[in-house]
């Protein structure tokens, strides 16, 4: 007997009795589509971490500084001196100063917003444009001129969308004037990228309410050189403060490095729990096949009477639990794909499943379909056919 | 395996003192107690006697379903009693054609199926079981039922299907179990006309009934008690000398 008949005869009985069919691969269905919503979920929101660290640029060194001794401090044009110090390592030093609640007034029209410190080159490492007017110049930073770049949301709530390109706003009761429009990146919404007012740095000091700036984007002349721009920030830090614990310097990518280590954390984890539901399932599986082989004795014995060898009843039992365990793997990877949709809509990130992960997840039901079909299927092959027969 | 398998012996089944012994606790049943039989090829054979004297017992080992505790017995020249499961598999296949009392037809499948299946085992390509099927339906005038389920059928068609499921494969030995036990006398009859058709054929027919009557249209005829053969004899022509 051959496969192709095998499988016809599977087919056959597996259609033969539905309701034993659903319910044998009940388990499976739920297992894999848990799986895969699961693994969809996590893929998905750790996919939307990863891409926006890395919006931050692969280039980036992020240098805070923390204070504990406050005797001693490091100024702007101290940090700067790293640019000379290792041209072949570093490209731009930018302030950040942050204020997340200032009270940004245009007449009537109010608002609360975040105002940004920064220097001309916070433009060359945040991946932003120009809408009109300009960005902030070194003129600006060195003359400390009380000028500011907005965001689109502010054009909008300020100015009604109309220019704002030389009139005059208050932030913190401080008059500043608008010079530029950055270009939108978040659809102008409140809270977003576009929620934003940028002034030079040395004009926000009452702003800021100090003049030490904490926070720099330091930026490597290429990826390859990040490594070694971070030491060599690193030693120049040492060098002024002579106590590690003054700063803190990182890298994005490693900090990519230390989020992919949580991320494959979190696939393990997720791996295991599929294996878990997979094995209830599989186990689900062997028992209602235990089952249909003792209702199916005389079946057997009749088949074993008229000449089927072991191999073909093996054959037949053995396609026949794999048929089920796959078909409900597919079953399971339609609802795990339609819930990962649902579930990624609802919490706002892409989780439509990666088509490796069905691929695995329906792999893997076919395994479950072998390895808890062969201990019913060998029982089958092996009954002796005149006590099979008599079986009632 | 099978390619290791012989035919031509000059007897079809040849039966060396056998023995079947149930093990019940203490007791022990002696279903069959040593039993010598030699079948010719195209004998025709009743087994007579009564109930639970070891008929099927002894059919079911000579249709490869069962294994004697002891002794050896031969399938036309092959020791069945020492065969491996598969070739065991293989004389049920091609060398014998089983009939049931109880029919045993697979109730999920049709008779057109049922009748495909020993063919299907035994590997014969798709066009050709067609014709197979095809000609052993026709045989027992269950063509144009060929699509039914057993369930649908009454008794002697499904007995009917059973003898051409057994003649499917074209084996050279019918064993039929009480075939027309569950049969009224006039289906009985019809069914006890095709076995005598095959055997005018060539075949090897091995009957157990418990009707004399019946027993009386074969060749010979084989007595059990108790697990012996108590009685073997040639019938005669005119029947009236065999007082069984
Ligand atoms: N599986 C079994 N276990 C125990 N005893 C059995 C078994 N099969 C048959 N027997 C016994 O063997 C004897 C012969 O049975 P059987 O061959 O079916 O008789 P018959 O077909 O002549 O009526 C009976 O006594 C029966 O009870
Ligand atoms: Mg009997």
């Amino acid at each position: 007997m051959n496969f192709s008949q095998a499988f016809k005869m599977a087919m056959k009985s597996i259609s033969s009795s539905k309701l034993r069919t659903f319910l044998t691969m009940l388990g499976i269905i739920i297992g894999v589509c848990a799986v895969i919503v699961l693994v969809s979920v996590v893929q998905g929101s750790t996919g939307q971490i990863t891409e926006s660290i890395e919006s931050l640029g692969a280039n980036a060194i992020s240098v805070n500084l923390t204070g504990r001794n406050s005797s001693k401090k490091i100024t702007y044009d101290k940090m700067d001196d790293l640019i000379e110090e290792y041209p072949d390592l570093i490209k731009y030093v930018v302030p950040n100063m942050t204020s997340s609640n200032a009270m940004v007034k245009r007449d009537n029209e109010n608002i609360t917003t975040s105002v940004t410190g920064t220097n001309s080159d916070y433009m060359n490492v945040n991946d932003r444009e120009i809408m009109v007017g300009r960005f902030i110049n070194s003129l600006d930073t060195e003359n400390r001129r009380k000028n500011a770049v907005v965001g689109t949301y502010i054009v909008n709530e300020l100015f009604g969308g109309r220019n704002p390109v030389g009139e005059n706003i208050k932030i913190n009761n401080e008059i500043f004037k608008v010079v530029g429009v950055l270009e939108a990146v978040s659809d102008g919404e409140e809270g977003s990228n576009d929620d934003v007012v940028i002034v030079p740095y040395t004009a926000g000091r009452t702003l800021f309410k100090t003049d030490v700036i904490r926070s720099y984007s330091v930026w490597a002349t290429t990826s390859e050189t990040v490594d070694s721009a971070t030491d060599a920030i690193k030693a120049f830090l040492y060098r002024h403060f002579r106590d590690e614990d003054e700063y803190i310097v990182i890298s994005i990518a490693s900090m990519m490095d230390a989020i992919s280590e949580i991320t494959d954390m979190m696939a393990i984890l997720t791996a295991g729990i599929a294996g878990i539901s997979l094995v209830v399932g599989g186990i689900g599986i062997m028992n209602i096949m235990l089952v249909s082989v003792t209702e199916r004795t005389r079946e057997i014995g009749i088949r074993k009477a008229i000449g089927a060898r072991r191999a073909s009843i093996m054959t037949q039992f053995l396609i026949e639990s794999i048929v089920v365990s796959s078909m409900g793997g597919i079953i399971g990877i339609l609802l795990g794909t339609a819930g990962s949709v649902i579930l990624g809509n609802v919490m706002g990130i892409n989780a439509f499943p990666k088509f490796y992960v069905m691929l695995i997840a329906f792999m893997f039901s076919a395994a479950i379909g072998i390895f808890f079909g062969w201990a019913p299927a060998n029982k089958a092959s092996k009954l002796n056919p005149i006590d099979a027969l008599h079986a009632d | 395996m099978s390619e290791k398998l012989i035919s031509g012996a000059e007897y079809m089944i040849d039966i060396r003192n056998i023995k079947k012994i149930y093990k019940m606790g203490e007791n022990e049943v002696r279903a069959l107690d040593g039993i010598d039989l030699k079948i010719k090829p195209n004998e025709f054979v009743a087994i007579i006697g009564p109930s639970g004297s070891g008929k099927s017992t002894l059919m079911n080992m000579i249709g490869c379903l069962d294994t004697p505790t002891e002794g050896d017995f031969y399938i036309d020249g092959n020791m069945a009693s020492k065969l491996k499961d598969d070739e065991q598999a293989f004389i049920r296949n091609k060398k014998v054609g089983f009939i049931f009392q109880q029919y045993n037809l697979l109730s999920k499948l049709t008779v057109e199926e049922n009748v495909e299946l020993p063919l299907i085992y035994a590997g014969v390509p798709q066009s050709k079981r067609k014709e197979m099927v095809k000609t052993a339906l026709e045989r027992v005038e269950m063509y144009d039922r060929r699509h039914h389920k057993p369930s649908e059928l009454s008794g002697g068609q499904q007995q009917r299907t059973s003898i051409a499921r057994a003649l499917a494969a074209r084996p050279p030995i019918i064993l039929a179990d009480e075939p027309t036990g569950a049969l009224d006398s006039k289906t009985g009859a019809e069914v006890l006309k095709m076995l005598k058709e095959l055997h005018s054929e060539g075949k090897t027919v091995v009957l157990i009934t418990h009707d004399n009557k019946i027993a009386h249209e074969a060749d010979r005829i084989v007595r059990i008690m108790d697990g012996k053969i108590v009685f073997d004899s040639a019938v005669d022509g005119d029947k009236s000398e065999v007082n069984v």
